[in-house]
């Protein structure tokens, strides 16, 4: 379903030009799990600003469903986003003011969503996280965890085709680390392609397929079947 | 994104930063309601000294001897240079029209008036019986000059309240004698102080009959005559009436200054709109000042909110979504302060109404609108800027911050 083409990202520093992305090819099928490892600099997670078109490749093609978009207008884009990509960030980016269901329901607001079948959609959501009881609360009375829980559940409640995650555990204790990893392949196993760009190598070998960049470029990819039970 | 939720949204954000949103509503409070104050101000003026004016009546003409080439120009052509004088006999003539309801002429001198030894010098009025109903005036005590043949005068006089005042205290004036310059007259009446009086004041004269004055000052002319139209539609055909009556009389010459209270009511009204518009103008000022606040602190919001533009980016909003979203609260500002300074501008209009209750107050409609719509505008122009620099803003860079 994303089929990456000679993907380049340049970046220009100063008068410095600095290769973020060199020559990326990558194809990820649907339902995949993928874990990009790799030291900070290495480029991944432009690659996957880049897949979750939030940037754009200097150069090469980038198919996602069968659709280039990489030559799409910026409001085409947005749109794709919406409705195809969840974002997950290692400091969740929850809007402080709003309630965790405020917060869930942003995207379907932003899409003019009606606001019946909102309510259902986040309590929904909200059901699946196990935070209903939190619905009510906003940001800086949950703990951290479950404030990641609110941005997985905000992430996929439109119903995306690929879920980005950018160290999604970095800022979390092992605990609830290990809870929403838990979460995230649980989303996985319904179908969901998931991709968690990571520094942490026990989190990145539990995905089933592991990708390691060094300087914007891919250096190895593995598959190994049978990993999800990993320690 | 439905207006609904764009309106909450805005209102939301605005609830999350309260102290922003409270400096912000009070400078386009102020500003607005600077305007409604200053422009109500201004109208209030306006009105008062048009009631004044009209309160002698709007259908006044008034004939003054001499020709001046411009009415209400300099009172050295108007008062001094005459050719020929105005008489009684003028009057009389003038009289004879179906346009005209009242005549009364004014001769105007100054004498010393005495009771027993207390004795001053004030201005004399010498005029007829309808002096009154033409200048709207209120007697305290007693009548006013009796009517009757004008030519013939009577040893009678009404006093205005401070002479009166003045010469006999708190003791009874009526039926008593004064003497005034060389002659005596009987008092038969006090004017009732007059508040609302342009020109002569009321308090401070002594009224007697026209024909007494021209025998007591030894002359035939008289400083005005003052006629009263029966209809404003009247006037024109009056004043013509008037210069042919002069013309006639005075050998072809039409050698007197007519003024009408209309004429001299729109330069008034002009030149006190005019004022108002200029202070409203200045008011406006302060709004717009009001309006670059509103771009300063929507900036240093842009900043402040920059993870949740960039979260907003990666929800999948387009840059479009996110200059309304700005726009909407910037709007939800500017239309909160100027209903806020609407309410502010005409609680100071009650409280300056409670302490000044002969000005009337009260902003004309057009200021209500201008207010409205100049805070909307500026609200809306200064936060165009802000908005287009949130939509630019790259989301990966706003989400590498915690």
């Amino acid at each position: 379903m994303i089929q990456l083409t000679d993907i380049q990202r340049i970046f220009q520093v100063g008068d410095q030009q600095v290769h973020a992305l060199r020559d990326i090819n990558l194809h990820v099928g649907t339902g995949e799990y993928i874990s990009i490892m790799g030291p900070s600099g290495s480029g991944k997670s432009t690659l996957l600003n880049i897949i979750g078109l939030l940037d754009r490749p200097t150069a090469g093609h980038y198919l996602l469903d069968g659709q280039d978009v990489t030559t799409l207008s910026e409001e085409q884009q947005a749109h794709t986003r919406r409705e195809k990509i969840g974002f997950v960030f290692q400091f969740f980016h929850l809007v402080p003011r709003l309630t965790a269901a405020q917060n869930i329901a942003l995207p379907l607001v932003l899409a003019g969503v009606p606001e019946k079948e909102r309510e259902e959609k986040v309590q929904k959501a909200l059901q699946q996280m196990g935070i209903a009881n939190r619905a009510d609360h906003r940001p800086d009375q949950l703990s951290g965890g479950q404030r990641q829980r609110v941005a997985i559940a905000r992430a996929t409640v439109i119903g995306p085709a690929v879920l980005l995650a950018d160290e999604p555990t970095g800022n979390l204790d092992s605990t609830s680390g290990h809870e929403v990893i838990k979460i995230l392949e649980q989303l996985n196993n319904e179908g969901l392609t998931l991709l968690v760009v990571t520094h942490d190598e026990s989190l990145g070998r539990r995905a089933t397929r592991r990708i390691h960049m060094m300087d914007g470029a891919i250096v190895q990819d593995t598959t190994q079947t049978d990993s999800t039970d990993a320690p | 994104m439905k207006t609904r939720d764009a309106l909450l949204f805005a209102l939301d954000s605005l609830r999350g930063y309260h102290t922003r949103t409270g400096l912000m509503l009070l400078a386009m409070a102020i500003g607005v309601a600077s305007v409604l104050l200053l422009t109500s101000l201004g109208e209030a003026a306006r009105r008062y000294v048009l009631g004044e004016f009209a309160s002698l009546g709007t259908n006044l003409v008034i004939v003054m001897p001499g020709r001046a080439e411009t009415s209400g120009g300099n009172p050295a052509v108007v008062f001094g240079g005459t050719t020929r004088d105005l008489t009684l006999e003028d009057m009389q003539a003038m009289a004879r029209s179906p346009g005209i309801r009242y005549v009364a002429p004014i001769a105007l001198g100054s004498a010393a008036v005495s009771h027993q030894d207390l004795s001053r010098e004030v201005p004399i009025l010498g005029s007829t019986a309808d002096l009154i109903t033409i200048r709207h005036w209120q007697m305290a005590q007693g009548r006013f000059l009796p009517k009757g043949d004008v030519a013939r005068g009577s040893p009678v006089t009404v006093l205005g309240l401070k002479v009166k005042e003045e010469l006999f205290g708190s003791r009874r004036a009526i039926g008593e004698w004064v003497r005034i310059g060389d002659r005596r007259f009987r008092v038969i009446g006090v004017m009732a102080s007059e508040g609302r009086s342009i020109g002569v004041d009321v308090q401070d004269v002594v009224i007697i009959p026209v024909a007494s004055a021209q025998q007591l000052f030894n002359t035939q002319s008289l400083f005005r005559i003052l006629v009263e139209a029966r209809r404003r539609e009247a006037i024109p055909r009056v004043i013509e009436h008037l210069k042919q009556t002069i013309r006639k009389r005075h050998q072809g010459e039409e050698d007197v200054t007519i003024i009408t209270q209309d004429a001299v009511l729109a330069t008034f009204d002009k030149i006190l709109q005019a004022l108002t518009l200029t202070v409203a103008g200045i008011a406006a000022i302060s709004l717009a000042v009001a309006g670059i606040l509103i771009m300063n602190v929507m900036l240093v919001a842009v900043s402040q909110r920059t993870t949740e533009i960039g979260l907003l980016k990666a929800l999948g909003a387009p840059r479009r979504q996110i200059i309304g979203l700005f726009l909407t609260e910037a709007g939800l500002l500017s239309a909160l302060g100027a209903g806020l300074g609407l309410f502010i501008g005409q609680l100071g209009s009650l409280a300056i109404g409670y302490f000044y209750p002969a000005l009337p107050l009260g902003a004309p409609w057009w200021a209500f609108v201008a207010a409205i719509a100049v805070a909307l505008g500026t609200g809306l122009l200064f936060s165009l800027l802000p908005a287009r620099r949130a939509a630019r803003l790259d989301p990966v860079q706003a989400l590498a911050r915690r």
